[in-house]
């Protein structure tokens, strides 16, 4: 691909994604706003497991404490809901390093295990009694969505609030992909990497083993940690039962759908994890979950890499 | 102090069943080295196999009996179909595949058997005979299942050629192969025996906190603690640590933190334990060469 069409593409994929949500219903841009928020959280969940080996069950947990950050920060200090975003993801931040420090010494099973059992704990720990004036117990919180700052019309249809919060979700979706996207191919990403293959050969060649694992946690909880502070102010309530513990499992099956160790691969999943369960949920309550499952099952036989991993394979055969 | 008893008989009870979810998460890591996140909703589904009989009209023991022998069966054939095509990829596709498994069994509970909390009933008379001011007769029949079950799993593996050539299969793979074990099919049979052993602490288990498809979750977390705390490669291990988790349980719960936060408590063990004590209190520590 010459560097002319390059741009070419770059600039009507631009335009499609301005014009997007005004040729679509409102229900269907928060729908648009889901998908992309869930694919910030998939890449926090990627930058851990795919590029970096460590496997957690429980980034639900770090989704959750995002959103009710926000939140509680919104509801009880009245604070506007965009500075509420960064806030969230450097709780999560610190957290995810404190949280990488026990996973240092733990690898494969066992890290999986203890992150499993955060994410069970989780919804427990939201109901509790002696925090419930922050976070309104089973209740949950209620929150406005953020308006738009300025009215215009497009196709007949004017800049509602989930229409504007596309563009502040994409606009954050787009930053966080672009970052991770540099941070991912260069130096660091190189030693995530290495760490996940060889972790001794990779201290031997003077990379700093502790700092990076727990670097790694701490920027994946964070990413899923603005995912998540981003999803209360999309969906504009919370409560405890909406981080059940099988949040942390759809992260896990968005990962893996998408494909391990893949930047883009995130959307894939997301777009997945959003829309086939609404599909299934037509045929029983419990449909959903049982083509989770079985789509885990046959990727981890079949397609080890996800949707990009196939793709890949297709461009090699074109090529050969 | 009469209360206290009460906790303690209690907790000895549900610790009982915390033994024996452990002892199952124990046989499937000496075995293969892997921890079976699906435990929990295998011993849910087994549970409400045997619902289904009962309500269908099957006498009590007959069910259980038959939910045994089916509980095997289901075990051995996960282990053919799903779990030997892995056997030799990397840890992650192995999680991806329990956690795939733990998620169907879960859609699949919900799917045929509804979302509605069910009552299980319990075979045993509801006043003991043996200290009824402290154990109800559902305490001291789930604590003697549990401990026949516990010890016919040691004489099997102490006494019978084919516990022998299980345990040389989980010792050591490869000089078991040479004297002619066939090591992949001692995993199944593994797995079959931890899925028994599930089904029986889920059918005993269920009359205390009755059954719905997520019953068994945070057993499953006590059974992974009070593996953990024993010592994941120590079977005796696992019972001595279930029992010490099921007493805890019940006089935290009952004194210190309420009943809310109990799962949390088992979260912060398990971190606990995996970090100042990865080997449990009686497991041998593990070194590995470069």
């Amino acid at each position: 691909m010459s560097a002319t069409t390059k741009k070419i593409i770059y600039a009507l994929s631009a335009i499609a994604l301005f014009l997007l949500p005004f040729l679509i219903e409102d229900f269907r841009v928060f729908q648009v706003n889901l998908v992309l928020i869930y694919a910030i959280a998939i890449l926090g969940l990627n930058i851990l497991t795919g590029y970096g080996g460590q496997i957690s069950l429980g980034h639900g947990a770090f989704y959750a404490l995002g959103a009710y950050t926000s939140a509680v920060l919104i509801s009880q200090f009245g604070m506007s809901s965009y500075l509420t975003i960064p806030i969230s993801g450097v709780v999560c931040l610190v957290l995810g390093v404190l949280m990488g420090f026990p996973a240092l010494r733990l690898a494969g099973h066992y890290l999986a295990l203890a992150t499993f059992a955060l994410a069970i704990a989780v919804p427990q720990l939201l109901k509790y009694k002696g925090i419930e004036h922050w976070t309104g117990g089973v209740q949950g919180i209620v929150l406005e969505k953020p308006t738009p700052p300025f009215q215009f019309e497009l196709f007949g249809n004017e800049l509602s609030e989930d229409r504007w919060l596309y563009f502040v979700i994409l606009a954050i979706a787009l930053g966080l992909f672009w970052m991770a996207h540099n941070l991912l191919s260069g130096r660091v990403g190189r030693a995530i990497m290495a760490i996940r293959e060889q972790p001794t050969a990779a201290a031997a060649l003077g990379v700093n083993l502790t700092f990076v694992k727990t670097a790694t946690f701490g920027l994946s909880a964070a990413y899923t940690g603005i995912a998540g502070a981003l999803s209360a102010l999309a969906v504009a309530y919370i409560a405890p039962d909406s981080f059940p513990a099988f949040l942390s499992i759809s992260l896990l099956v968005g990962v893996v759908v998408g494909g391990l160790g893949s930047i883009s691969g995130a959307i894939f999943g997301a777009l997945f994890i959003q829309f086939v369960p609404n599909v299934a949920d037509e045929i029983s309550k419990s449909a959903p979950w049982a083509v989770y499952g079985a789509m885990l099952l046959a990727l981890a036989y079949a397609a080890p890499n996800g949707v990009m991993g196939i793709l890949k394979n297709i461009k090699k055969r074109r090529q050969a | 102090m009469d209360s206290f008893l009460l906790q303690v008989t209690a907790g000895l009870a549900n610790g009982g069943i915390y033994a024996a979810v452990g002892l199952a998460l124990v046989m499937i890591h000496q075995a293969t080295h892997h921890i079976n996140f699906a435990q929990g909703e295998m011993a849910t589904f087994s549970t409400f196999i045997a619902w289904a009989m009962i309500q269908a009209g099957v006498p009590y023991w007959v069910a259980f009996v038959a939910t045994m022998v089916v509980s095997f069966v289901a075990g051995v054939l996960i282990q053919r179909i799903f779990l030997k095509p892995v056997e030799k990829a990397p840890v992650l596709t192995n999680v991806i595949v329990f956690v795939g498994l733990l998620v169907i069994f879960n859609a699949f509970a919900g799917w045929i058997f509804d979302h509605t909390i069910k009552s299980f009933p319990s075979p045993f008379p509801v006043e003991g005979m043996f200290l009824p001011q402290y154990f109800s007769g559902h305490q001291i029949g789930s604590i003697t299942v549990t401990l026949v079950v516990l010890l016919s799993v040691f004489c099997f593996f102490r006494f019978t050629p084919l516990g022998l050539a299980m345990r040389a299969a989980a010792f050591n793979p490869e000089s078991a192969r040479l004297v002619g074990i066939r090591v992949s099919w001692m995993l199944a049979l593994g797995w079959g025996m931890a899925a028994l052993i599930g089904a029986v602490a889920g059918m005993m288990i269920a009359p205390v906190v009755f059954l719905d498809p997520n019953m068994m979750a945070g057993i499953l977390l006590y059974g992974f603690a009070a593996a953990l705390l024993g010592g994941i490669d120590n079977p005796w291990g696992a019972v001595v640590g279930g029992v010490i988790l099921g007493i805890l349980e019940n006089i935290l719960g009952a004194y210190v933190i309420g009943s809310d936060l109990k799962l949390t408590m088992a979260l912060i063990l398990i971190v606990t334990i995996l970090i100042f004590r990865p080997y449990g209190l009686f497991g041998k520590p593990i070194f590995s060469r470069v």
